[in-house]
């Protein structure tokens, strides 16, 4: 199937860059130690701030840095794909027989599944050898939570792909992906866990879509969700998944009756 | 390489000259480049600014939830954040776009500026100089005055000086990173990244007191990258703390000695690389 190959190639393609994916892993794992050491500090004074013990927090940590490079939460955008319809390019991609948002969801597929076994494994090894940490015993905890990281990188992705699209109308949106990746940073719970935000901000944060990213799959990994919990958090980051993807869709089409292409 | 001086004391100044002049207007020529689109860049600042004050933001979420961290109230430890901010944010600025350098290995356009009248090392430290990192500079700028009017200091004049010394001690520490990185991807052009753990990294560290982090971090960051001269250990003269690893009272000042050794360190890194430079070929 067309988008199956679309992804194994990206797949492939980013397990070329092996420098680069032992370079993210070593700081993937020095920022790990350091957030963990003063969130040590930090449950140290508080023992259950956000409802979590030390070893979840400590999970909470690694988890965030696992899943930092996988879901992109530090990006606001596909860069190529912006750069594309900048210099015009994106005109070839619309006359493939290929859904243009289906094909850039393959390809970030692939992508996350590399960078899952590469940026995602190393640093939760290296944290559960260094750190007593909450991982789940049971396998179908792990499946899991697999699950709700997939939904996240699909929501990443919704996201990413909207901020791609208004490159159609702005030409350079370098600035909205800047907003969009700080503004994850800070949602999704990498700078520091939704549920220890002061009380009404926290209730506002877990809404929005930027909590798929991170907070719902670490808190199915730390099992801070089970049952019915973990079923409304899957649900939300399925519901978020759906809404975004649509509305991409939405601004395809109005992007594509708009687009010119100039010259011959 | 050619060697442009003649190995003269002479003769070494005046290339430092050529290279403070390259220098220059290379940076100069980008920002010019940067003013064309002046609502980009200050857009671009701001995000700048935003991104460096999220973690100072995420100091603020936790001191809401506690009083102190590893024994340090939120003044020292915003101290702390403001001095490595600082320090980091001048050598960003000044040498950080030198992370390039495995980008120009790959594209083949490193050759161009070794073809050029002027040392390699200031036109790729003067790269795409991004004027909008003076968001970081004034950002952890902002959150070090704040903090140096609720720290409880005795402000001799003594102490006064220490604080400008140690950023300044602090951006060519961070600086000195930022170049041996740059000569690290010489050898392995895709590995930028490798270095964000150390400049990046080593703020998320810094701006935390030594108390919270395990014995064996801090003795890395003392002797193996001394990270710890940055704005720990004058910081905590300033603070009247004790020191990490019982280290004596003195180490305080050795900030311009540490900082004169990262150099000399990355400069022969630097050249090493440079010389073991094969091009791409056809």
């Amino acid at each position: 199937m067309l988008y199956m190959a679309v992804a194994a190639g990206s797949f492939r393609r980013y397990a070329t860059y092996r420098a680069a994916t032992a370079a993210g892993i070593v700081t993937n794992t020095v920022f790990g130690f350091i957030i963990a050491y003063a969130y040590l500090a930090l449950w140290d004074q508080r023992p259950h701030l956000g409802g979590y013990g030390p070893a979840q927090a400590l999970t909470f940590v690694w988890a965030g840095q696992a899943l930092l490079a996988v879901a992109m939460i530090a990006t606001g955008g596909l860069s190529e794909l912006q750069e594309r319809i900048r210099s015009g390019d994106v005109a070839v991609d619309l006359y493939r027989p290929a859904d243009l948002q289906l094909w850039w969801l393959a390809a970030d597929l692939g992508r996350a599944g590399i960078q899952l076994f590469g940026r995602g494994v190393a640093p939760m090894a290296v944290g559960a050898l260094a750190f007593p940490l909450a991982l789940p015993g049971d396998p179908l905890t792990w499946g899991w939570f697999l699950l709700s990281a997939l939904l996240g990188v699909v929501v990443s992705f919704a996201l990413r792909y909207l901020v791609a699209l208004s490159t159609f109308w702005l030409l350079d949106s370098s600035g909205l992906a800047m907003i969009s990746g700080l503004s994850c940073m800070f949602f999704s719970g990498m700078v520091l866990p939704l549920r220890v935000f002061p009380d009404g901000l926290s209730d506002l944060a877990q809404l929005l879509p930027w909590a798929a990213l991170l907070q719902v799959p670490a808190d199915v990994l730390i099992g801070a969700r089970t049952g019915g919990a973990l079923l409304r958090g899957l649900a939300f980051q399925a519901a978020w998944a759906v809404a975004l993807l649509a509305l991409g869709r939405l601004l395809q089409s109005a992007a594509t009756r708009k687009v010119v292409v100039h010259g011959g | 390489m050619a060697r442009r001086h003649d190995g003269t004391a002479d003769g070494r100044l005046r290339t430092l000259g050529e290279g403070g002049r390259a220098y220059g207007l290379i940076a100069w020529m980008w920002v010019r480049s940067t003013l064309a689109y002046r609502t980009s860049f200050a857009l671009m600042t701001l995000g700048n600014f935003a991104s460096s004050a999220l973690d100072f933001v995420a100091l603020l979420l936790m001191f809401s939830r506690v009083h102190a961290l590893g024994g340090f109230a939120l003044p020292e430890v915003a101290f702390l954040y403001g001095t490595c901010s600082l320090s980091l944010g001048l050598a960003d600025l000044a040498v950080g776009n030198a992370e390039r350098l495995g980008a120009r290995i790959r594209d083949g356009t490193l050759d161009t500026l070794l073809l050029r009248p002027a040392p390699v090392y200031a036109q790729i430290a003067a790269d795409r100089f991004a004027l909008r990192r003076l968001g970081r500079t004034s950002q952890g700028l902002l959150v070090l005055l704040w903090s140096t009017g609720r720290i409880e200091v005795d402000w001799t004049p003594g102490r006064i000086l220490m604080v400008p010394l140690m950023v300044v001690c602090g951006a060519v520490i961070f600086g000195a990173v930022f170049t041996a990185g740059a000569a690290f991807q010489f050898w392995a052009q895709d590995a930028a990244e490798l270095q964000n753990s150390l400049t990046y990294g080593g703020n998320a560290l810094l701006q935390y007191p030594p108390t919270v982090f395990a014995r064996d971090l801090i003795r890395g960051v003392t002797f193996i990258v001394p990270l710890a001269f940055v704005n720990w250990l004058p910081a905590l003269w300033l603070l009247g703390r004790p020191y990490p690893l019982g280290l004596p009272p003195w180490t305080a000042f050795l900030g311009p000695a540490v900082a004169a050794l990262m150099v000399a360190g990355a400069a022969l890194a630097w050249r090493h690389g440079v010389r073991a430079y094969r091009s791409t070929g056809s």
